[in-house]
């Protein structure tokens, strides 16, 4: 069995007296989409942040490549990138300019080819001169998500990567990533509020629940076990759930 | 530490300054308009300067000198807000940049602010009020390279309070370095300030530039004793906060400060 490129260990945040992440554990195998799910305040966001390095654990271990995120940030993260829906880039460059100094931070090879290329799959080429700040909002998370797939990462971070994208483009998108798995054996960690989304991409879902997991498996598995009629069910149960919880 | 993550920086802030005349403005309004209002006071004041000999030279000098480490530190500071409010901080420290690449860019930014405020000042002065700086001899080089450390000693320290507290302490950014100033005996000697206040303004190396600057002028000696004193504590200082940058670094990441230092 491959080695998993991602590996996380009983992952543990606490901001004062809350808990926002609390034990948990998790791995990506190679070419894996793995599906995060959640109510608002499950501690998706904080788990990302975790496995990016901007905010560190207060137990637990994060591995990615077999090596310590603690220990080997630099190495881990040149591998590693992230789109989200809020997150922003300078607005006052051009979309290119952008994606050129993104190109020259991660030390990418041949920028021009590489920007041309990205910018194509994208179908960005009809805004590709224009001022980041005049973007629409689908046309912005296109530019995050041309800033991932940018640098050929390993794994990638995204987080709901489609929701302001219309449902063409929203479409290519899941189309491209499924492509980029396929031919680059690329693992995605997906968090999505669109429960059709996830359970078409997503090989693997974990739910998250106050900062805890609470189902693994396959979709369907997850379906089954819960005896829903589908994942957006499972989601308004454990939604509800932790809504009465904290009420 | 990697050149290209660095010039990746640099690039990016080179982008922003082509096509923002606010930021261009930064750059050229204000030292000029300094100038100019402190240029007349001091050709005013010279009427005086039987009392003060060679109150010209030094007040000018001073006033350039000044801007100089106004703009290095400003260099440092205003970069890293420019980061802030382009909500950018996220995409930064979630990339391989490490915090050393981050401040070697700002103060990269900051060396180039000073020396084209450095040619503007000069030249106005030049042209204005025949004035020139060169007139310092060959302690100028000296004395401003110390003067840009200083400026990075103030803007990562702001920078660093900056990310700790958030947006609302970004005004520190442009009032921070005034809280140096009259520690700093920019325009008197430091004889005038009260015997607790001269206590710390030797702590601050400033204070000896302007005194060796002083020196130089006034009675042509060479300013030895200020420069040493100026270079041990810029080291010492520098080195202190640049460590304090690292400390706020780590503790905003604990307090997952950084993801929200701009909302």
């Amino acid at each position: 069995m491959t080695p998993p490129v991602l590996k996380a260990s009983n992952l543990t945040k606490r901001f004062g007296n809350f808990t926002a992440v609390n034990g948990v554990s998790f791995e990506i195998r190679p070419g894996e989409i793995l599906g995060l799910l959640g109510p608002n305040g499950a501690g998706k966001t904080t788990t990302i942040q975790m496995l990016l390095g901007l905010v560190t654990p207060t137990a637990g271990s994060i591995h990615m490549f077999g090596l310590d995120l603690s220990t080997h940030r630099e190495e881990i993260l040149q591998q590693v990138n992230f789109s989200s829906t809020y997150i922003s880039m300078p607005q006052s460059l051009t979309v290119e300019e952008n994606l050129w100094v993104v190109a020259r931070l991660y030390g990418v090879s041949n920028i021009a080819r590489r920007v041309n290329d990205i910018v194509k799959k994208l179908e960005m080429e009809e805004f590709c001169g224009k001022i980041t700040r005049k973007l629409s909002s689908g046309q912005m998370t296109r530019l995050t998500l041309a800033k991932a797939f940018l640098t050929e990462p390993r794994i990638l971070f995204l987080d709901e990567p489609t929701a302001s994208l219309d449902p063409d483009i929203a479409d290519k998108i899941r189309s491209l990533l499924k492509e980029e798995r396929r031919s680059s054996a690329l693992s995605i960690l997906y968090t999505s509020h669109n429960m059709r989304e996830m359970e078409e991409m997503s090989d693997r879902i974990i739910f998250l629940q106050r900062g805890r997991i609470v189902a693994e498996g396959t979709a369907q598995e997850i379906i089954d076990r819960f005896g829903k009629a589908d994942l957006e069910e499972v989601f308004l149960k454990f939604a509800r759930e932790q809504e009465q919880s904290s009420s | 530490m990697k050149l290209h993550r660095i010039t990746a920086l640099i690039v990016r802030h080179l982008y922003l300054y082509r096509r923002s005349l606010p930021r261009i403005m930064e750059i050229f309004y204000w030292p000029f308009l300094d100038l100019v209002i402190w240029g007349f006071i001091t050709l005013y004041l010279a009427r005086y300067q039987s009392q003060v000999p060679g109150f010209v030279t030094f007040f000018l000098g001073a006033l350039i000198l000044w801007d100089m480490l106004f703009r290095s530190q400003q260099g440092i500071t205003i970069s890293f807000l420019e980061e802030l409010w382009a909500r950018n901080l996220m995409n930064l420290f979630a990339s391989p940049l490490k915090p050393s690449e981050f401040l070697a860019a700002t103060m990269a930014m900051s060396v180039m602010k000073v020396t084209v405020v450095s040619i503007v000042m000069a030249g106005c002065a030049l042209l204005f009020y025949s004035y020139n700086i060169l007139i310092v001899g060959v302690w100028l080089m000296p004395f401003v390279l110390n003067l840009v450390i200083t400026g990075w000693v103030i803007g990562v320290f702001t920078t660093s309070l900056i990310m700790r507290f958030g947006q609302e302490a970004e005004v520190l950014a442009w009032s921070m370095v005034f809280l140096f100033q009259p520690i700093s005996c920019v325009f008197y000697p430091m004889e005038v300030l009260p015997e607790w206040l001269q206590m710390i303004a030797w702590a601050n190396p400033a204070a000896h530039i302007f005194e060796g600057m002083r020196t130089v002028l006034g009675e042509g000696a060479p300013p030895i004793g200020d420069l040493a004193w100026a270079v041990c504590l810029n080291g010492t200082l520098l080195v202190g906060v640049v460590a304090w940058f690292y400390r706020t670094v780590a503790y905003c990441k604990d307090q997952g400060l950084l993801v929200r230092v701009g909302e």
